[in-house]
């Protein structure tokens, strides 16, 4: 069966008509001031896109204007995300998907690096009995 | 069987981590739960932490007069999935139109789960619940009223999911034949959570079931028993076409200018203003879209009563008799009264109120 959004659906602004509903640039300041904390005193933040009340063409356009640096990551956990700095250092989206491909959540993150990419404290308990017991069987 | 008791004993973190799920994975996990629920990611941590030491709750889903709508929506929830919400999240230990068990054996089902979970459990209703005749609704020989009564008795909360159950909903719609009640109208004793909307989202369903998984409490309600987080504020205030309004710019029919390019819909019937719900943030249909941004406005159906607020095309005719009550909801919020009690002056009010018929069975019998 087709999946919704193998569907292509297009919206047609008429000529003339914005294509967003100005929802980006109030984002852009809530980032920037985040940005100015986070560089300050080391106060990292997260916006949840999901949250907001965006029109057609304005996430977007957010994501248009944010645009794209020089590091981009997938993870595979339960679905694959995808991790990417954006043009602007300190600004990462993250953009969870679910096994099927659809979207659990979508999150701007300021830092240096996304949470989620540090490696956490229970894989690597983990990964050192793995890592004993392969060395056991050699 | 053995194996299902033991998986309802495990936590969930217990749970995923059997099934391979690494840390980072069940962090994901934490923070689609927490958009589910409308929370900040800040609180991921604590989530992470609750849900960690989370047990599945029982859960036993009624349905009474009902459209199996609130069902539909349901199973087109994807953050968590259904099977996520019911593998995961939840035991969903009797539903009538998800389980495979039928008559007798369903039945005992429904029993074994409030004996096994005795004053832990949760009893989910979708429906209204006929007072007047218990014949007009009844499962397995057991009236609608005597089995929320007999099954409630040992819950720890019921969430009454849908406008009929929350509200009474179509069933209670003029001239309400059947003597349709909400669920919060029989049951006084136990903590009842209305999720309304006909049918309500399903991340705002899964969302509440997954606050009381995470947290083993209720969330904040309003006065209406409604989560404050999903119907805190009106889809007017929440709308993306809310600066339309302000400016004065709306679409007077479904083809014009206007219309076309994406103005305010209040002239052509949108409830909005005296709707709360979470359609402009939570959208439907996988995010893609909400009623308002596909071109239509808001008929209001997380309201009490909108099945008899006049057409869904007038702008703002409600019933007389609800419009303190309604302009209340809207003064409580603290939203701007001026644009909603502007908007209901009073020729609208008495055009609406003249609009408004009311029709009894014996009108029903004249015309057919």
């Amino acid at each position: 069966m087709q999946r919704l959004q193998d569907i292509a659906i297009k919206v047609e602004s008429p000529e003339g008509v914005q294509a967003s509903h100005g929802n980006a640039l109030p984002i852009l300041y809530e980032i920037l001031h985040a940005l100015q904390r986070f560089s300050t005193e080391g106060e990292q933040s997260c916006i949840d896109l999901r949250s907001l009340p965006f029109g057609p063409g304005d996430e977007e356009e957010l994501l248009r204007l944010l645009g794209r640096g020089e590091i981009h990551m997938t993870m595979e956990a339960l679905g694959e995300s995808t991790i990417w700095e954006t043009a602007f250092s300190g600004v990462w989206i993250v953009d969870h998907r679910n096994a099927e491909g659809e979207r659990v959540a979508l999150q701007i993150e300021i830092g240096s690096v996304p949470q989620i990419v540090f490696s956490q404290q229970e894989d690597i308990v983990d990964a050192i009995d793995r890592l004993a017991a392969q060395l056991k069987e050699h | 069987m053995a194996d299902d008791r033991k998986k309802l004993s495990m936590t969930l973190g217990e749970s995923l981590r059997q099934q391979g799920v690494s840390r980072r994975g069940f962090l994901k996990y934490c923070a689609a739960t927490a958009s589910m629920m409308a929370l900040p990611p800040t609180m991921v941590p604590a989530i992470a932490q609750a849900l960690e030491k989370a047990k599945r709750p029982s859960v036993i889903w009624l349905s009474f007069q009902e459209c199996t709508g609130c069902t539909e929506s349901l199973t087109r929830s994807h953050s968590p999935s259904v099977e996520n919400l019911i593998f995961d999240h939840i035991s969903l230990d009797y539903h009538h139109t998800l389980q495979v068990a039928s008559g007798d054996a369903a039945e005992a089902a429904r029993e074994a789960a409030m004996h096994e979970n005795e004053g832990k459990y949760i009893v989910v209703v979708d429906g209204s619940i006929p007072l007047a005749n218990p014949g007009y609704s009844a499962i397995a020989g057991i009236s609608n009223l005597q089995m929320l009564e007999e099954t409630v008795a040992g819950a720890a909360a019921v969430v009454a999911v849908g406008s009929c159950a929350a509200f009474g909903g179509l069933p209670h719609a003029n001239p309400n034949p059947t003597g349709a009640v909400s669920v919060g109208e029989i049951i006084k004793d136990k903590p009842v959570v209305n999720v309304s909307g006909c049918p309500p989202i399903p991340t705002v369903i899964t969302g509440v079931l997954a606050h009381f998984l995470t947290f083993g409490s209720l969330p904040e309600l309003d006065a209406l028993g409604r989560p404050m987080v999903f119907f805190g504020q009106s889809i007017h205030d929440r709308c993306y076409r809310r600066p339309f309004y302000d400016k004065g710019l709306f679409a007077e029919t479904f083809d014009d200018e206007g219309a076309r390019k994406g103005w305010c819909l209040f002239r052509l019937g949108c409830k909005g203003p005296m709707t709360y719900n979470a359609c402009a943030t939570a959208k439907w249909n996988q995010g893609t879209s909400w009623p308002v941004e596909s071109g239509h406005g808001c008929l209001g159906c997380s309201e009490p009563d909108f099945w008899d607020a006049g057409g869904f095309y007038n702008a703002l005719s409600i019933p007389d008799s609800d419009l303190t009550r309604k302009t209340g909801y809207v003064v409580g919020a603290g939203v701007a009264l001026g644009a909603v009690a502007g908007a209901l002056n009073r020729s609208t009010r008495a055009k609406a109120a003249a609009k408004h018929e009311t029709v009894t069975i014996e009108d029903l019998d004249k015309k057919s």
